[in-house]
Parts: structure tokens; sequence; C-alpha cells
């Protein structure tokens, strides 16, 4: 009945300022608006500059793989010296380069180099690129050796098959990642002030006075927002399938659950940063600094946590976002893998726990 | 005037120090971040599992097999030898990638057939399952390439000669290191000034402020101070840890890099203040600084490259300073640029400081409601 009443109180102070319902229907959607078309890492149409020192068969067969490509965009350069100033000037990633003997060393001794330069200041993109140059090479190998009416012979061939995400579409992976950023965010903003700013006002003295139990504070804080985060999670994950096309493979109900799970952890981090910081103005810093970065850096979002220092990894830990990308990625793309799910969701409960427990103790029900 | 802004710019000192959990919030993070950030962010793969599934009696495929197990890349961590263990291995990602020689992959080889060698990857990632792919290709095609020569005594027609410019190993901690540091200091400067005016509205010193002889461009000049004063610090900082602990060599011009530190500062404090000065609460000026700081984040070319955008966000990028600055960091670390190719960085990065800034100093007397 009194914890009735305080969520009543809630639900109206959210109602009136109406920065608590962007932050969870409108912000989502911005969000992922924005980061989901602005987001990805296929290279296409990328500028390469070709220079021919001097032209023949080969060479236009071998040129011509780079116009058929959707991943190029040719540049001709008449000298590598122009070339490599464009490179500088950041117009063309990379340079392909044959020289003025190229022809003649293809026919009689082979081997000939085929000089490839590429801007390494990304080096992401510019391992992919290589990738993709590599493979416009290992096309007109095959091209050349059927038009000399000979047989490729090339010793091992790699036959690949992408699971779960064939088309590699970065996209599959990067929005359910989002989501599980923006909903660290969302659970952080509307709550991170909400016991701060009571304090601030004066009216947690008021509410002292009355018969309230410490739980019932809690519960009252929790459960509007919990709710709010909620539904902006649902309309987070109805963009994803329905704008963005992304496959949801799992079910879900046990999207259902990890979600509330997760929300749990997110809200709870927020309120223990409104216990400690005692001041709005203090859980606002606070929150800026140790929500977004951590889970957008060590979830696993965009950089792999196998691939981290050991030590590292321990830390991921400490990120309940770790968990809930790996368990959205999981249900979105390859379906309900019941060790992963479970693995994840203990994780998630464990730190929802930790984190209620750390703010009925922190909580202080007594004037200093 | 001069007094009156030092005096301005030593109380909001004293605002943002005065608190022990205050003063934590603006040193610890940034210094423990730098850190782990540095080491948690490649896209380099470093001892990824795999999975082998080999049929084959022969010792070519034992071969490969040696060159997976020696790189630094993969991490062998089972050997399966039924097609339904491919599922569980993938699935419960404890192997990015299976490697699959076939009954007769020794025997195609030696007799000059194509030998097929199937790879399932892991396309949750389908990133670092690219990557992996990557890997997998070169390593096969050294095989390949010897192969061809000793045992058949030919050589492809032609061959590339990769070389990288700048980052010779294609370390990609060389990439994002130097763009942590414009990660840190906009969040350290949204930190101090997003919810600096809002603040005083909240606690109504800010009318008082209003009704001093104080303009509004002094009291914008005071409340710039501060932030530009810490994130000048900080930044120095970030920029120390990236070049003497992390290694990362820095080729450019340091003025060249300052002028971009202070330009990004200005546009990033601007807009910070120009949040502020239009939120009535703290909780508003919250929102504004996130609705700020992802998407400037996100879409500045940090992680994923501008040029992968659709056309219109890379328009939209335009008004991001981060995007600047990003190019400036790395322009002077990496390619040792100096100022003739950075102009049109600075540029943009300044009007938008100064008309934020402007925005900001008008919005002091005027609320939006």
């Amino acid at each position: 009945m009194r914890l009735r009443g305080l969520i009543r109180k809630e639900a109206f102070q959210i109602v009136r300022d109406p920065s608590a319902i962007g932050i969870a229907f409108l912000l989502p959607v911005i969000l992922l608006l924005i980061f989901g078309y602005g987001v990805s890492l296929d290279a296409e149409h990328v500028p390469v500059g070709l220079v021919i020192e001097k032209q023949g068969p080969a060479i236009s067969q071998f040129v011509s793989g780079f116009y058929h490509s959707e991943y190029f965009e040719p540049i001709i350069y008449p000298s590598i010296q122009k070339a490599e100033r464009a490179l500088m000037d950041r117009e063309v990633v990379g340079i392909v380069w044959t020289r003025s003997n190229f022809e003649r060393t293809v026919l009689s001794t082979s081997d000939a180099p085929i000089g490839v330069i590429v801007n390494g200041v990304d080096a992401n993109q510019a391992r992919i690129i290589e990738g993709y140059i590599m493979g416009v090479w290992m096309n007109w190998l095959g091209q050349y050796a059927r038009s000399k009416g000979m047989e490729l012979n090339i010793p091992v061939v790699i036959k690949h098959r992408i699971w779960f995400n064939s088309a590699v579409r970065s996209r599959n992976f990067l929005v359910p990642g989002l989501i599980a950023v923006i909903m660290t965010l969302i659970g952080g903003m509307l709550t991170s002030m909400v016991v701060a700013r009571e304090w601030e006002r004066g009216t947690m003295e008021a509410l002292l006075v009355t018969p309230v139990r410490k739980r019932e504070i809690i519960l009252g804080k929790t459960i509007p927002y919990f709710l709010l985060g909620m539904g902006g999670m649902a309309i987070s994950v109805a963009m994803a399938i329905w704008i963005f096309h992304v496959p949801f493979r799992g079910s879900f109900w046990a999207l259902s659950l990890s979600s509330a799970l997760f929300m749990l952890t997110a809200i709870g981090l927020g309120l223990i940063i409104s216990v400690t910081a005692g001041s709005q103005f203090v859980a606002g810093q606070i929150a800026i600094v140790i929500t977004f970065l951590p889970a957008f850096m060590l979830s696993g979002f965009v950089f792999d946590i196998g691939s981290m220092p050991l030590a590292i990894q321990a830390i991921t830990h400490i990120v309940a976002a770790r968990y809930f990308v790996s368990i959205l990625q999981t249900l979105f793309l390859a379906g309900d893998v019941w060790p992963i799910f479970t693995v994840n969701c203990l994780w998630l409960a464990g730190m929802a726990l930790f984190f209620f427990i750390v703010i009925k103790r922190r909580f202080q029900k007594r004037l200093q | 005037m001069f007094k009156r802004i030092l005096a301005l710019t030593i109380k909001e000192f004293i605002a943002i120090l005065k608190n022990r959990k205050s003063r934590m919030v603006l040193i610890l993070p940034p210094v423990a971040q730098i850190i782990v950030f540095g080491y948690a962010a490649t896209f380099d793969l470093n001892h990824v599992g795999l999975g082998i599934y080999n049929e084959d009696p022969g010792i070519a495929s034992r071969d490969i097999i040696a060159r997976f197990d020696g790189s630094r890349t993969f991490r062998i961590v089972e050997y399966i030898s039924d097609d339904t263990q491919i599922a569980p291995l993938i699935n419960l990602q404890k192997a990015i990638a299976v490697l699959h020689f076939h009954r007769n992959f020794s025997k195609d080889l030696n007799s000059g057939r194509p030998a097929d060698l199937q790879v399932i990857l892991d396309g949750r990632n389908s990133n670092t399952a690219l990557i992996a792919l990557n890997y997998i290709q070169t390593i096969v095609s050294d095989f390949n390439r010897k192969w061809a020569l000793e045992k058949q005594g030919v050589a492809t027609p032609a061959r590339l000669k990769v070389r990288s410019w700048f980052n010779r190993m294609l370390d990609s901690h060389w990439f994002i290191i130097p763009g942590i540091v414009a990660l840190l200091t906009i969040v350290v400067t949204l930190e101090v000034t997003a919810l600096s005016v809002a603040k005083e509205r909240e606690a109504g010193t800010f009318d008082q402020l209003l009704v001093t002889p104080m303009t509004p461009f002094e009291i914008l000049v005071g409340k710039s101070l501060p932030g530009l004063i810490i994130g000048t610090l900080e930044g120095t900082f970030i920029i120390l840890v990236t070049v003497f602990w992390f290694d990362i060599p820095l080729r450019g011009n340091l003025l060249a890099l300052y002028i971009g530190l202070f330009t990004f500062l200005l546009s990033a404090i601007g807009i910070g203040l120009m949040i502020s000065s239009i939120s009535v609460t703290q909780q508003q000026g919250l929102m504004g600084a996130f609705m700020f700081l992802v998407p400037a984040v996100v879409l500045s070319g940090f992680a994923t490259p501008i040029a992968n955008m659709p056309p219109l966000v890379q328009k939209l990028t335009l008004l991001n300073p981060m995007r600047y600055f990003l190019i400036i960091v790395r322009s002077v670390f990496l390619q040792g640029a100096s100022f003739g190719l950075l102009w049109t960085q600075y540029v943009p990065m300044t009007l938008i400081g100064v008309i934020s800034l402007a925005i900001a100093g008008s919005l002091f007397r005027k609320r939006l409601y």
C-alpha cells in the first residue's frame, strides 16, 4: 500500500519532467536510427589508386577486376609519386602498382611483382582492403590461366562458410550490441539522479519521518524506472527486427528474461551512483564517466574480448553489458544456445543481486 | 573585467574540486581508462580458439596444422573426429573457426588436384570472422607458394608484394590508442561543463550571477576556463601515456597536435555549455550530455570508419568536432603530419566552438521555458 503510493509519486514526477520519458523512449529510437544506419565495418567503394606504367593485355585483364568489384572505386594515377601523394592526403586508401616490365615478366619468367601499398593508419580497414585486393588477384590468376588454355593450379583451396551471418553484414552484430550499450546508458541516466535529487531538495528528510521502510523506498525507485526501461528495450528490439532486418532466431521469453535481468543491473548501477554521490552534480559526473565508455569499449560489442590480454579480460567481467552483448548476439543470430544463455544470465543475476545489496547497505535512512 | 573573470574562474574551480568524490571522478577514471582501454581496444586477433577436424591421414594436413599451431593468432582448442562435434564447438564460442581436412586431402594435393580445405566460421561477430578468415588465407597461401615451388616447380605468373605505410605491422593499437586521447578528452570536458550552468539554475545562484555587473561574455569565459585548463592537463597526461607507456610513435609536430587539442576543447566546451544552458534541471543536462556524447563517439570514425557510413550520415558527421580531432591525432602521431595538411580540420572545429559558445552565452539571459 505504502509502496503503491511511492510508485505513484515517482510516476507523477516522471510524467511531469519530460526528460525521463525522453530518455526511455526517444533516446533509444534516435540513437538506434543513427547508429543502425551509420555504423558499419563493411568497406565498399574504397578509393584505390592504380599506377600502370605500361599497358598490356594481362594488365588490363587484372585491372578490370577492380572496376568490376563493388568494393573498389579505382582512380588512375600517371606515376607512383602522384599516387603516393594522394595516399598521404587520404584521397585513396591503397595503391596497386605494376611496373613497366610487368607484361614481359609475366610472359617469360613469371612471378612478376605487383606492388601494393595500403594506408596502415586504420589497421583494421587496411587488413580488410588487403584481403579484397588479394581476392581480385586470385580471380585474375584463374582468368589468366584459362585464357592461356592452362588449368590453374592452386594447391589448397579454401572453401569457407560463415555461420549465422553468411552475408557478413556487420550491422547484424552491431545492432544487437548497440542495444546493450544504449540500455546501459538509459538505466544509468534514469536512476543516477533520483535519490541524490531527493536529498538535495530535502524531500528525502520528509520521507524519512513517515513509516516507510528502506526496502520500500528502494523498490519505489526501482519499479517505475524498470518498467520505463523495459518499454525502451521493447522498442529497440522491434526496431532491430523490423527496421534493420536483423534476423531473430532465439525465443522471446529468453529475450525477455535476459532483458529484465540486464535492466535490473543497469538500474542498480544507476541507483548505486545515486546513493553514493550525495549530490546530483557528482552523480551526473560519475554517470558520464562510468556508464558509457566501459560498455562501449569492454563489452565485446566491437572489440573482441577473446583477443584482449587476460588481465583485461578479467576486468570485463565487471561490465554487465558484456553478458548482455553475448546473449543478444547469440539470441539474434544463432538462436537459443542454452549453455551460453544460462551462464550469462547467472552472471547478470549475480550482479543485480550484488548491486541491490550494496544499495540497501549504502542507503542511509538517517540524517548525518 | 579580468578580475571578475578570474574571480568566477576560481569559484568554478572550487565548485568542481572541493568535493572529494568530484575530484576523484575527474582524475581516477581517465587514468584507469587510458590503461585498460589501451590494452582492450584491438581488432587484431590474439590466440583465438581454433578447432581442427582432420580426417586426412597424410602429411600435408599436418604441415598446415603446424603452421596454425605456431601462429600467435590462433590457439588450437580441440581436435575433433566427427561432423556432429563442429556445431557445439562454434555455438558455445569455444572456437571462432573450425578447419576441416577431408579424407583425400593429401592424396589430392600430391596428385596435383586442388585440395579443398573447408573452413567454418562463427559469424556472430562477422568482423572478427572476416579477420580470422584473412589470417587463415594468409597462412594457407604461404603454404601454397612453398608447395608450388617445391613440388611443382612453378610459381604464379604474378604475386602481390604488400607494404603498409605508417603502421608496418598493421597493429590496430596504433590506430585506436591515439583515438582514446580524443575519447577521454571529450568525456572529461563534458563532465566539467555540461552540468555547470544547470546546477546553478537549479540552485538559483545563476540568477544571482546575472544581476552582478558581469556581462554574459565574462560569465562565458569564466565558465569555459576550468574546462579548458582541466582538459589540457588531462589531454597532456593521456598523450604522455600514449607515447611513453604504449610506445605509439609520435612522428609529427607537437604544436600542430596542441592547436588541434585547443580547438577541440573549445568546441567541446562550447557544446557542453550550450547543453547546460538549455537545460533547466541537471537531469536534463545529463540527458543532453549523453545525447551529444554517444553519437559524437560512435559517429566519429573512432572504431568504425566514416567512409562506410551512408552519405547522409557522413554529412551529419561534419558537425561532430571529434571527427576532426581524430584525424588530427592520428595524422600527427602516425603520418607525421604538420600544419599544411591539418588546417582543414582546425577551421571547422573553431567554427563549431565559436558558434556554440555564442549560443550558450545568448541563452544565459533567455530561458527556453
